[in-house]
């Protein structure tokens, strides 16, 4: 793997995260973080959708005309979308109930959007379908942090296993409230982003 | 970077806008259309596991959710209002599409669940045991949560007074941990055993805040720091076994000594 693909690929994840670095998708971020299931479910919806929308957006850049650029964008991704949600019914079913909702907000999920303006319409396909991927893992990277705090803690378990016996089951742990709430996201993306420009002070702003 | 700079033309913009709609109006019709039948399958697999669930056979079924339901459970379309057994494809009823259409539906008179409409008919669910009797009735529920509505079934036993279950669907909006621990099974397991209606027919069963007593038959553990949706859930059962819910069909099943065929 040379070393641009592999700065394509893996840069999202800590050097230019999306939502770490580049403050996008946060929102999203807040409500599907409450189970690893859920967070990687999504992840890996946000990672499809992001890969091929800019890996379309990319093969007709130089037929778009730019006065209707952002329309036809997110015509590809919303298609892309109810896409991935209707595969998500036809083979997850369960899990589609739960993040039924989330899915179809995928669409004004800024990361997609702005890889797409940002990358995609300027990049040769192939590359761009791999900042798509690496955006994804980037995304998918804080989504299974924030999850695995937010229901090792909250919840007492690790992808639905029992790992901390809470105290309504008969165990002694008594599950932290706050983070079974979504916006108990803030405080732990605001950590994440903490502990990364404390490894990177590249990515610390000037005041 | 590219040769091929396009001037912009009005008529050129839009027929490409045009090519990207179809192409994308395809793509989505074709994924809608392709994956329906199996969309459809797990719909009435989840539809009949959680019958199954309220009605305690799922350790019985095991994997084999379909043939247990067709073997033992027989569905019936009802008219709410006279608690009649009427004649139509219970397959074809959808409550959601009913209570959306105002000659299909009501308005209740006194809505406690907060469901706005109130469909006509409804499909019961009447499960035999092995000998063939009549063991366990499904009641399928709808309320307010705090949320947004909530969809679930009651099994009772053949008396329609004593509860087997209450099982909640997990397509719902309730908070995770607090509300949508209607799923959890410890609190599902207080359920079995407890009345709907006192000796004088009036229904009594509620959740209780701080937690019920334990000689209380009519009163289950309220969820602890869900009290919106644990009134939801009294309301919701309130409005159920009340007289603009199944009400009338249980006063004629009874009197037919559930001889409803």
């Amino acid at each position: 793997m040379s070393s641009d693909t592999k700065k394509v690929l893996f840069g999202p994840v800590i050097d230019n995260n999306p939502i770490a670095l580049q403050v996008l998708g946060v929102c999203s971020a807040l409500a599907v973080t409450s189970s690893m299931a859920n967070a990687l479910v999504m992840t890996i919806a946000v990672m499809l959708v992001t890969a091929f929308s800019n890996l379309f957006i990319s093969i007709i850049r130089n037929q778009i005309p730019s006065s209707v650029r952002i329309i036809v964008q997110m015509a590809i991704i919303a298609s892309l979308v109810i896409v991935v949600d209707q595969v998500l019914k036809a083979f997850s079913y369960a899990l589609s109930q739960e993040l039924s909702v989330y899915i179809g907000l995928i669409i004004t999920n800024c990361i997609v959007m702005g890889r797409a303006e940002a990358f995609a319409m300027k990049e040769k396909p192939g590359v761009s379908f791999l900042d798509g991927i690496g955006n994804g893992l980037g995304y998918g990277a804080v989504l299974l942090v924030v999850a695995f705090f937010r229901e090792l803690f909250g919840f007492g378990t690790f992808f639905g296993i029992e790992v901390l016996q809470l105290t309504q089951n008969g165990g002694w742990y008594q599950g932290n409230g706050l983070l079974v709430l979504p916006f108990s996201s803030f405080f732990i993306i605001g950590l994440i982003i903490w502990a990364i420009r404390q490894y990177k002070p590249a990515q610390v702003e000037e005041d | 970077m590219s040769d091929t700079k396009k001037t912009e033309t009005f008529g050129g913009t839009l027929i490409f806008v045009f090519i990207i709609c179809l192409v994308c109006a395809a793509l989505v019709s074709i994924s809608a259309v392709g994956l329906k039948p199996l969309q459809q399958a797990n719909k009435l697999l989840d539809k009949q596991t959680k019958i199954l669930e309220a009605s305690g056979l799922m350790e019985m079924a095991g994997a084999d959710i379909v043939g247990t339901y067709n073997k033992y459970v027989v569905a019936k379309l009802i008219d709410l209002d006279s608690g009649t057994v009427i004649e139509g494809d219970v397959n074809d009823f959808d409550e959601r599409r009913d209570s959306r259409d105002l000659s299909k539906s009501i308005k209740p008179e006194n809505d406690i669940a907060g469901i706005n409409r109130r469909a006509n008919s409804a499909v019961v669910y009447l499960v035999n045991n092995e000998q063939g009797q009549l063991e366990t009735i499904v009641l399928p529920i709808i309320g307010s949560g705090l949320w947004d509505l909530m969809y679930g079934f009651v099994g009772m036993n053949a008396d329609l007074n004593t509860v087997k279950s209450v099982i909640y669907s997990a397509d719902f909006k309730e908070t995770p941990g607090l509300g949508a621990e209607v799923l959890n099974p410890n609190w599902k397991a207080l359920w079995p055993g407890k009345k709907i209606f006192n000796s004088e027919g009036e229904v009594k069963i509620q959740l209780v805040k701080g937690g019920a007593k334990k000689d209380d038959v009519h009163g289950v553990d309220a969820l602890s720091g869900a009290t919106l949706t644990s009134r939801g859930v009294t309301r919701t059962l309130h409005f159920w076994f009340g007289k603009e819910g199944y009400g009338p069909f249980i006063a004629k099943f009874r009197a037919t000594a559930g001889g409803l065929k």
